[in-house]
């Protein structure tokens, strides 16, 4: 397992998104809709995620980290930038060829419940992609989704139920056996267990972490949880307001974070230890007011409204964070900080 | 000194076309006056239907609480007339939920919601309930309150909704205040701003509080003493620190390893409790947790296990004596 964690064999690149921006736009007006502005949901994110690595994605409600995972597979339609495929710009495939990549992209949503047909049969669920690349035949079909139901930790005899028959944490593994049916090299996991209660949650923790290891799987882990996402991850970038605002190897983000915002996140995490927490609770970063709305970002850096490194930054670097936006670059080697701190 | 509240022997049942849900199955605590209380438990634990039932908001039917005694300041809860829990209710126990929308009327300007209550219960003039209103906002942090008095729930962001119902919740300096998953749907920004105000409200007005949730971190930091819930029961009771130092029930021991933790160095993996909790309309006659636990023996299938003494304070339902460094009898994990 360390092997995995350390060196991916490669340092191949996976997956290579750069400058994404995905804008809802606001019209006013039902007989002559006016375009009147844009909710900014992803505002120019970059980042590459390397074979056989987990990459976490985190950040509160709105941040947009669902939407950047939703735009990698083209369920949302990119504004602007670059989304590349293992080199191959996803955006520019169109018929077979799109189809041919999508089979080794798969994402995996928080609802088990919604996500699931109720109407269907787990073997029509999780065979239905084979059925769709012709990859099995009627014939096979119930073999290989009953041994995909092994794999992720179900009996083989599940193939005839219908959904509502499973609990939460089961559900959640159908989601998953359906997105191994087709043998993929990247899986976008969003919310996967916050869902879940804590026991079930360590499970498919757990399940997700084997199967990473059997099938050398890549995976982009979204969650709001950064407790979740430190464990599973090998490296983590924080999102607020539609950019990231840091992007680290795991262990540098949780020890020694640089952005005002992680500092204030990880600070606000209740941990389970009372002496501790205690402790936390009297030197807590409170963080004043609420994320401003993605449709009137800010000027400046996005975090300047809340942010408590503020004077700071006006009085050792002579720079106005609500005028000047920083850039997201290298604060050393393999850290990345959009922050004027490190100007 | 007698407690505050004492809860006996409860039990709240559900009838469903399936059968009998026995969501709340026979549960007895104390509350001491201007302490906090935790409850934790996961889904359908019975920790809501638990509190729910203090205030006798259990809807009936399908609900209805079929044994027990609540106690409360000498009169029990469960056998007064409609009118006298009514003129406790929101007074001298108040409630915060989970969706602020739950106990805010989305039509009614949020100053009126409050001062509402001030008139009905502390029977203030309509102008001092109005100025006590915009004291009580600016109290819960809400800014520039004066301005804001007259604005609809829908004009507020979620956290700040959570902030006006429990400014609604305080108005009248309650003796209890049950809070059920208050922070549950914010962010964890938003969640630290929320538990530093109801910490320091508690320790102005000197209210009791019980506070029900799922996060055992929430619940590190706040309360005094918890309540472990397992299918409708009470699996542990303990003083907070030991609670965590040193768990006796084989749930809690599962429990807390399952939490992925940002204080500790990472495992290389959770221990994860296996299997799911029991049906609770076809519930187990022996111990509920038995089909999970790695510490069964065969004793445990006899009965459900009473809570008993394992130390100062420290009750653990659990026949086998169990700590965190107790090797597993049974080989399911």
């Amino acid at each position: 397992m360390e092997a995995r964690r350390n060196g991916n064999d490669t340092d191949e690149v996976l997956l290579r998104v750069n400058n994404l921006k995905v804008y809802f736009p606001i019209n006013r007006g039902t007989i002559f809709p006016r375009h009147v502005g844009d909710i900014k949901a992803v505002d120019g994110v970059s980042f590459e995620v390397k074979r056989g690595e987990t990459l976490g994605l985190v950040g509160e409600s709105g941040c947009g980290k669902s939407t950047t995972g939703r735009a990698i597979v083209l369920l949302e339609k990119p504004t602007a930038g670059k989304v590349e495929f293992q080199g191959v710009e996803m955006t520019s495939l169109e018929g077979e060829s799109l189809r041919k990549t999508r089979r080794r992209i798969q994402m995996i949503f928080q609802d088990p419940y919604a996500s699931l047909n109720p109407r269907l049969r787990v073997r029509d669920i999780v065979g239905d992609p084979l059925k769709v690349h012709k990859i099995a035949s009627d014939k096979t079909l119930t073999n290989q989704v009953r041994e995909l139901l092994n794999i992720v930790g179900l009996n083989p005899n599940f193939v005839t139920r219908y959904p509502h028959e499973f609990s939460g944490g089961q559900r959640q593994r159908i989601g998953i056996a359906r997105a191994l049916a087709l043998r993929p090299d990247f899986i976008i996991f969003d919310e996967p267990v916050s869902a879940l209660d804590v026991s079930i949650q360590a499970q498919i923790i757990n399940l997700l972490e084997n199967l990473q290891a059997e099938f050398r799987l890549t995976y982009l882990f979204i969650a709001h949880d950064l407790a979740v996402v430190r464990h599973i991850s090998d490296r983590v970038a924080v999102m607020y307001l539609g950019k990231l605002a840091e992007l680290t190897d795991r262990e540098r983000l949780y020890k020694t974070p640089l952005h005002p915002y992680t500092q204030a996140l990880l600070s606000a995490v209740p941990i389970p230890n009372p002496i501790a927490e205690r402790e936390r609770f009297k030197n807590r970063v409170i963080l004043e007011g609420d994320v401003p709305s993605p449709d009137n970002p800010p000027k400046g850096c996005n975090f300047c409204t809340r942010c408590p490194a503020k004077t700071r930054v006006m009085d050792k670097k002579q720079i106005d964070c609500s005028q000047v936006e920083p850039e997201f670059k290298q604060a050393e080697p393999g850290h990345w900080v959009a922050c004027h701190l490190y100007d | 000194m007698g407690p505050l509240l004492e809860v006996k022997n409860l039990q709240t049942q559900f009838v469903t076309k399936e059968g009998i849900v026995r969501a709340v199955n026979n549960i007895s605590y104390e509350l001491n006056t201007g302490e906090t209380l935790g409850i934790v438990g996961e889904s359908g634990c019975g920790k809501s239907v638990g509190a729910l039932s203090l205030l006798r908001l259990i809807p009936s039917p399908p609900g209805k609480i079929v044994a027990g005694e609540i106690l409360f300041d000498g009169i029990d809860l469960l056998k007064v007339h409609e009118s006298e829990i009514e003129r406790i209710r929101g007074n001298r126990i108040a409630m915060i939920f989970q969706d602020p929308m739950t106990s805010l009327n989305p039509m009614m300007p949020i100053g009126r919601q409050i001062s509402e209550s001030l008139e009905l219960h502390l029977k203030m003039t309509k102008k001092a309930a109005r100025a006590k209103a915009i004291e009580l906002l600016e109290m819960v942090r809400i800014p520039s309150a004066a301005d804001r008095i007259d604005d609809y729930p829908i004009q507020f962001s979620g956290g700040m909704r959570q902030r006006v119902m429990i400014a609604m919740a305080l108005s009248c300096n309650p003796q209890i205040l049950i809070a059920d998953e208050p922070t549950t749907a914010l962010d964890v920004t938003i969640q630290a701003q929320i538990t530093d105000l109801v910490n320091r409200l508690r320790e102005e007005i000197g209210m009791a509080v019980i506070w029900i949730t799922h996060d055992l971190g929430v619940v590190a930091g706040l309360t005094d003493r918890v309540i472990v819930m397992y299918a409708g029961r009470i699996v542990e009771e303990a003083p907070v620190e030991e609670l965590y130092e040193n768990p006796r029930h084989p749930y809690t021991i599962g429990l807390l390893g399952s939490v992925p933790r940002l204080d500790e160095e990472r495992p290389e993996k959770l221990t994860s409790i296996e299997g799911m909790p029991p049906d609770m309309i076809d519930y187990p006659s022996g111990c509920p947790f038995y089909a999970r636990c790695t510490f069964r023996i065969d004793r445990c299938l006899e009965s459900p296990p009473d809570l008993r003494e394992v130390g100062p304070g420290h009750k653990a339902a659990c026949i086998v004596d169990v700590t965190s460094s107790t090797l597993p009898t049974s080989g399911i994990s």
